[in-house]
C-alpha cells in the first residue's frame, strides 16, 4: 500500500525508503504518473525524463538493497530549473535558441545532486534565459499557478515552485537573479531560498546576469530546504565565485527565536503594498514576539534605487553573457542564411523571444561608450551604497523580515503589455541580489482570494542558518 | 622630406607557453587536430565558466618583472565583446582598466646610440580560434587557439624610425625568452605586433593623427609597414592633405598598406568588469618571490661578456639576441683559451655553414677554436674542420692530425714550397716586382694550394717578400 506521497515532505520520504514501506521505483512512478494526469494543465515541466528516472530509481534501490545510501535525499525523485545543464539532456533555458541543445556536461549542482542521489524527473518550465516574472516568457507556454490555473505563478523559476506546490516533485532547483526562487516560491505557497552569493556554484548553469545568479532550494518546508541546501552549497574550483564556507544547514534548526531581534525595514512596507500581505506579515511578526523575538524598524534609504540599478546591471551582463547565442557554434539558426551578417541577425531575432531582446538591447545600451558612466558604473556604485545599508541594518538586527512582493499571483497574460510595471513588481527582491544577500521565502497565509501570501526573511552574507532557524519559528507560528 | 620623423608605438602580443589555457585545463600542445585541443569552456558551451590558470598570472608578472615594470597588487579582467565567428563567447577576457602591469622600459642600441623605450603596460588576454576558408565550401572554425593565454606589451610611443622598432622588437624578445615565459617563435604566430604610427615635424611636441596596421608577425614586415607607412603620410602632409586615423592592412606581398576603416566605424567594445572571474590579487612576498626567478637578462649578460671574455659590444650583443647561442657560447667558452675565437666562429663562420644542421658539441667548437687560436690551424682550414664537424661530427683534434692539416709553421718547411711557386710562375713574380701589388695575394693562393692550404699565410707572404726583394734569379 502506497502512502500519499503528494504533500509528503523529503524526510518523510527518506524514513519510507530507510523502513521498506516503498521504493524509490514506487516513489518515482507515483510522481511521473501526477506529472502525467496534472502537468498538461499546469505546464511545470519542458522536458519529462521519465525513462531514466525509473532506471534510476531501480538502481537506489538495488544499492540500498546492499545497505548503501549517499545521503537523505538518496531515491527521493526531484527536478531542476531548464538553466542548469544536464548532460545528455536537452538544456532548454525555455528559448528557441536551445530548443535543441544538449549539453556533454552537467552542472556542479545538477552532479553533486546526482551523487547525493536524487532521482531526476525532468527539468522545468521558467521564463526566456530566466528574464520574467511570470513564467510567461517561455518558448514552450506558460505554466499556470497550481493554486488557481487563472493566474501565473511567477517567475522566473514558476515551473520549479509549480512543480513543488502540485506535487509534481518532491523539490526543485531554480535560480534566482533578481527574486527568481523568492516570488514563485510565495505565489505558489511553498519555501524557497535564494542562498548568499558565492555559496552554491553557477558552473553549468546558463547565466543571466553573472553577478546576480544564485541557485536554490524549492521545497515543501524549511527543513526540506535545509536538508537541500547542504547537498548543493560548498566550494566548487570551476567556479572561483564560489566560497568554502558551506555547512550541514540540517543542525541547530531547532534552536528558537527568543533572543533574536527583526528588523522591519519601513520601505519595504510603503505605499503599493497590498493590505493583506502588510497584515499577514505584520502579524506573524508580532507571534514572533511572543516567542520571545524584538521586532526593530530600520531603514534602507536607498532601496528605491535598487529597481533601476538592477535593471541596468543585470541586462548589461546579460547583453554580453548571451552574446555566445549568435547562430555559430550551436543553438538556433535559420536554414536561409546567407552572409555571416545575416545568420547572426536572423539567428538572434528569431531564436530570442521579445524579453530577452529587450534586456539585451537596454544592457548593450548602457554598457556602450558615452553612457557607461552613466549608466553602468552609477549602478555600481547604488549596489555599494545599498550593501551598506544592508551591513548598517544588520549592525542592530539579525534578520529582515519582509513582504516578498507587493501583490499575490496575479493574472495570467496581464503584465504583458506593460513591462515596467511589471519590473516595480520585483521591488522587494531586487536589493537582495544586487547586495549579495540571503533570503528565506515561506508562505504565511493567504489572502482574500485564498492566493498564497509570501513573507521573505532576510540575512546577512552566509547566515543561512539563523535564516532556516527563524523559518522553522515562523512555520511554527503561521496561521 | 628630411624634416619629417616618423612617431611610432607598438602593441605586442605574445604567447605565453604555459602548459595549459589561461581558462580552462586544455593542454597546449604542438600541431592539434581542428578542435582536438578543446573543451566545454574554451569553446564556450552555456554555462560554462572560466577559471584563471595561476601559471598564466605568474608568466605575465615575470615578464613586467624582467621589463622593470610595476608588478599592480590588485588587477581585473574585462570583457572586450565583439561578434566574429573565431570567438565563440562574443566577448573576448581581456584588461582593460586594471593591466597587470604598468609602466617598464626596454634599452635598444640604435645607430645613434643607446635609447630606453618606455612601455605603458602589459595586460593579459586570451587569443581567438582560427578561421579556415575553403573555396566553395564555406568556412570552418578551429578553436584549438581559443583561451591561448597572451600578454599584451604596449609601448609608449617612443621609437622614431623602423629601425629602433626593430631593435625593441628583437630585445623585447629576447628579455621575454630568457625570462621563459615564452618561445616567442614569429613563425608559429607566438609573437604578433600591431603597429601605430604617425608623422610629424622634427622639433613638434604635438602628436600627429596615427594608423594603425594590425597583426604583422615577422620583423622584416613591421620595417616595411612602418617605412611606407611613413613615406605615404608624408606625401599626403606634403601635399597639404589630412592624415584619417584609421586601421589599415598592411600586404606584405606587395609591401602597400590598405584602409580597413575609420575612427568612425570602429567597434564600441562595451568594455566591462568580467563577473565570472575575481580579481587578480598579488602580495608583495608573492611578486618578490617571483622576482627571483628571472633569470640574468641579455644586457646584463651582455656587460659580463664584455668584462670577461674581452669580447667587443657589437659581438657582444650578437651573441645574446638569442638566449639558446648565448647559452651554447658559454658552454663552449669554458672549455677554451680564446672565447673571442669562439664568438667569431659563431658569429661569423658558423651561421654561412650550418644551413638547417644543429649547432655542433659545444666542447668541440672549443676545441676548433683552441687550434685555431693557437696557430695550429689556419682560417681555411678552420672552414673544413668545422664543415666536417657540422656533417659527421667528428673530433677536430682527431681530425686535423689523421687528415694532416695542422699548419706549417716552421720556415724551413715553408721555403721549399715558395720557392716552387716563383719559379714556376714567374710572370706573376715579375707582375708583383713591377708594381702590381695585387699579385702578392695571387702567389700566397698558389703557395697555400702547394701545401694543400695547411700553410701559416703571415710567414708565406713573409717569406715571399724577402725573396721578392732579393735580385732577380734569372738576372
Amino acid at each position: 500500500m502506497i502512502a500519499d506521497f503528494r504533500h509528503m515532505t523529503i524526510r518523510a520520504q527518506a524514513a519510507g525508503l530507510s523502513a521498506k514501506d516503498f521504493t524509490s521505483e514506487e516513489l518515482t512512478g507515483h510522481y511521473l504518473s501526477v506529472i502525467n494526469d496534472s502537468d498538461p494543465e499546469i505546464g511545470a515541466y519542458i522536458t519529462v525524463t521519465g525513462e531514466e528516472a525509473l532506471a534510476a530509481a531501480r538502481k537506489n534501490d538495488e544499492r540500498r538493497a546492499k545497505g548503501q545510501t549517499a545521503s537523505l535525499l538518496d531515491g527521493v525523485p526531484g527536478a531542476l530549473k531548464d538553466n542548469i545543464c544536464t548532460r545528455g539532456i536537452r538544456t532548454t533555458c525555455a528559448s528557441k535558441m536551445l530548443e535543441h541543445f544538449v549539453p556533454p556536461y552537467s552542472a556542479t549542482i545538477a552532479d553533486r545532486l546526482n551523487e547525493a542521489g536524487m532521482v531526476l524527473l525532468g527539468k522545468t518550465n521558467m521564463d526566456e534565459f530566466a528574464m520574467g516574472q511570470t513564467s510567461e516568457t517561455s518558448y514552450f507556454g506558460p505554466t499556470k499557478n497550481p493554486v488557481d490555473l487563472t493566474r501565473v505563478p511567477g517567475g522566473s523559476s514558476g515551473g520549479s515552485a509549480a512543480a513543488v506546490a502540485s506535487g509534481q516533485a518532491a523539490f526543485a532547483i531554480g535560480s534566482d537573479t533578481g527574486g527568481s526562487i523568492l516570488q514563485p516560491s510565495a505565489f505558489c505557497g511553498v519555501t524557497g531560498l535564494r542562498p548568499s552569493y558565492g555559496l552554491v556554484s553557477r558552473q553549468g548553469i546558463v547565466a543571466f546576469a553573472s553577478s546576480l545568479d544564485q541557485a536554490g532550494p524549492i521545497t515543501q518546508d524549511v527543513r526540506d530546504n535545509a536538508l537541500v541546501l547542504s547537498v548543493l552549497a560548498g566550494r566548487d574550483p570551476r567556479d572561483t565565485t564560489s566560497l568554502a564556507v558551506s555547512a550541514d544547514y540540517t543542525e541547530d534548526l531547532e534552536k528558537g527565536v527568543k533572543g533574536l531581534t527583526f528588523g522591519l525595514p519601513a520601505e519595504f512596507f510603503g505605499d503599493g503594498l497590498q493590505p493583506s500581505i502588510r497584515k499577514a506579515i505584520l502579524d506573524t511578526a508580532d507571534k514572533l514576539v511572543s516567542l520571545g523575538a524584538t521586532l526593530k524598524e530600520v531603514h534602507l534609504p536607498s532601496l528605491k534605487l535598487a529597481l533601476p540599478a538592477y535593471v541596468l546591471i543585470s541586462s548589461a551582463e546579460a547583453s554580453s553573457n548571451l552574446a555566445r547565442f549568435d547562430g555559430i557554434h550551436y543553438g538556433f539558426r535559420p536554414a536561409d542564411t546567407t552572409t555571416l551578417e545575416d545568420i547572426y541577425i536572423k539567428s538572434r531575432s528569431e531564436g530570442f523571444g521579445p524579453e530577452v531582446k529587450r534586456r539585451i538591447m537596454l544592457g548593450t545600451f548602457a554598457l556602450s561608450s558615452g553612457y557607461y558612466d552613466a549608466y553602468y558604473r552609477k549602478a555600481q556604485l547604488v549596489r555599494t551604497l545599498l550593501a551598506e545599508e544592508f551591513k548598517r541594518a544588520f549592525e542592530s538586527v539579525s534578520v529582515l523580515l519582509a513582504p516578498v512582493a507587493p501583490v499575490t499571483a496575479w493574472p495570467l497574460g496581464q503584465g504583458i503589455t506593460d513591462p515596467v510595471q511589471l519590473y516595480l513588481n520585483d521591488i522587494y527582491t531586487v536589493p537582495i541580489g544586487l547586495a549579495g544577500l540571503p533570503a528565506l521565502s515561506l508562505p504565511v497565509g493567504r489572502d482574500e482570494s485564498g492566493l498564497p501570501i509570501g513573507m521573505q526573511l532576510i540575512g546577512s552574507r552566509f547566515t543561512e542558518p539563523l535564516l532556516y532557524r527563524a523559518g522553522i519559528a515562523v512555520e511554527e507560528v503561521r496561521s | 622630406m628630411n624634416e619629417y620623423e616618423a612617431v611610432i608605438g607598438l602593441e605586442v602580443h605574445v604567447e605565453l607557453s604555459t602548459a595549459r589555457k589561461i581558462f580552462c585545463f586544455c593542454e597546449i600542445r604542438e600541431n592539434p587536430e581542428p578542435n582536438e585541443q578543446t573543451c566545454e569552456v574554451c569553446t564556450s558551451l552555456p554555462g560554462t565558466l572560466p577559471v584563471m590558470n595561476r601559471d598564466v598570472v605568474t608568466s605575465a608578472v615575470k615578464a613586467g618583472l624582467a621589463v622593470n615594470g610595476q608588478i599592480n597588487h590588485f588587477s581585473r579582467m574585462d570583457r572586450k565583446n565583439y561578434f566574429y565567428p573565431d570567438l565563440p563567447k562574443a566577448y573576448q577576457i581581456s584588461q582593460s582598466q586594471m593591466p597587470i602591469v604598468t609602466g617598464g622600459h626596454v634599452d635598444i642600441e640604435t645607430k645613434d646610440g643607446a635609447r630606453r623605450i618606455e612601455l605603458t603596460r602589459i595586460h593579459l588576454e586570451e587569443d581567438a580560434g582560427k578561421l579556415i576558408h575553403l573555396e566553395g565550401q564555406g568556412t570552418l572554425v578551429d578553436c584549438n587557439r581559443c583561451g591561448v593565454p597572451l600578454i599584451e606589451i604596449v609601448s609608449e610611443p617612443d621609437l622614431r624610425s623602423a629601425d629602433e622598432a626593430v631593435q625593441f622588437l628583437k630585445k623585447l624578445r629576447a628579455i621575454l625568452i630568457y625570462t621563459g615565459v615564452t618561445r616567442a617563435r614569429m613563425q608559429e604566430g607566438e609573437m604578433r605586433c600591431d603597429v601605430n604610427v604617425s608623422v610629424r615635424k622634427k622639433g613638434d611636441a604635438t602628436l600627429g593623427t596615427r594608423s594603425e596596421m594590425k597583426n604583422l608577425n615577422s620583423f622584416a614586415f613591421v620595417a616595411k609597414a612602418i617605412e611606407s607607412e611613413f613615406k605615404r603620410q608624408t606625401e599626403l602632409l606634403e601635399a597639404g592633405a589630412e592624415i584619417i586615423q584609421e586601421t589599415r592592412r598592411f600586404d606584405d606581398k606587395t609591401g602597400q598598406s590598405y584602409a580597413m576603416r575609420t575612427k568612425e566605424d570602429a567597434d564600441d567594445y562595451r568594455y566591462f568588469p568580467d563577473p565570472d572571474l575575481v580579481p587578480i590579487h598579488l602580495t608583495a612576498k608573492e611578486i618578490d618571490a617571483l622576482a627571483r626567478e628571472i633569470p640574468e637578462l641579455p644586457d646584463a649578460r651582455k656587460a659580463r661578456y664584455i668584462k670577461d671574455y674581452g669580447i667587443s659590444a657589437y659581438d657582444a650583443e650578437r651573441l645574446t639576441e638569442e638566449m639558446a647561442i648565448a647559452d651554447y657560447f658559454e658552454r663552449a667558452a669554458e672549455h677554451t683559451g680564446s672565447a673571442k675565437t669562439v664568438a667569431n666562429l659563431l658569429i661569423s663562420d658558423l651561421p654561412n655553414l650550418q644551413k638547417d644542421r644543429p649547432l655542433p658539441d659545444p666542447l668541440k667548437l672549443a676545441a676548433v677554436a683552441d687550434l685555431q687560436a693557437n696557430g695550429q690551424i689556419n682560417s681555411s682550414t678552420t672552414k673544413k674542420v668545422l664543415i666536417a664537424l657540422l656533417e659527421s661530427d667528428i673530433d677536430p683534434v682527431a681530425y686535423v692530425q689523421a687528415e694532416n692539416l695542422l699548419q706549417i709553421n716552421d720556415v724551413d718547411a715553408l721555403r721549399p714550397y715558395v720557392d716552387k711557386v716563383l719559379t714556376a710562375r714567374a710572370n706573376v713574380a715579375d707582375d708583383y716586382r713591377s708594381g702590381k701589388t695585387k699579385a702578392m695575394q695571387s702567389l700566397i693562393g698558389m703557395v697555400m694550394r702547394e701545401t694543400a692550404g695547411r700553410a701559416n699565410p703571415v710567414l708565406i707572404q713573409a717569406l715571399l717578400e724577402a725573396r721578392l726583394a732579393e735580385p732577380d734569379d734569372k738576372a
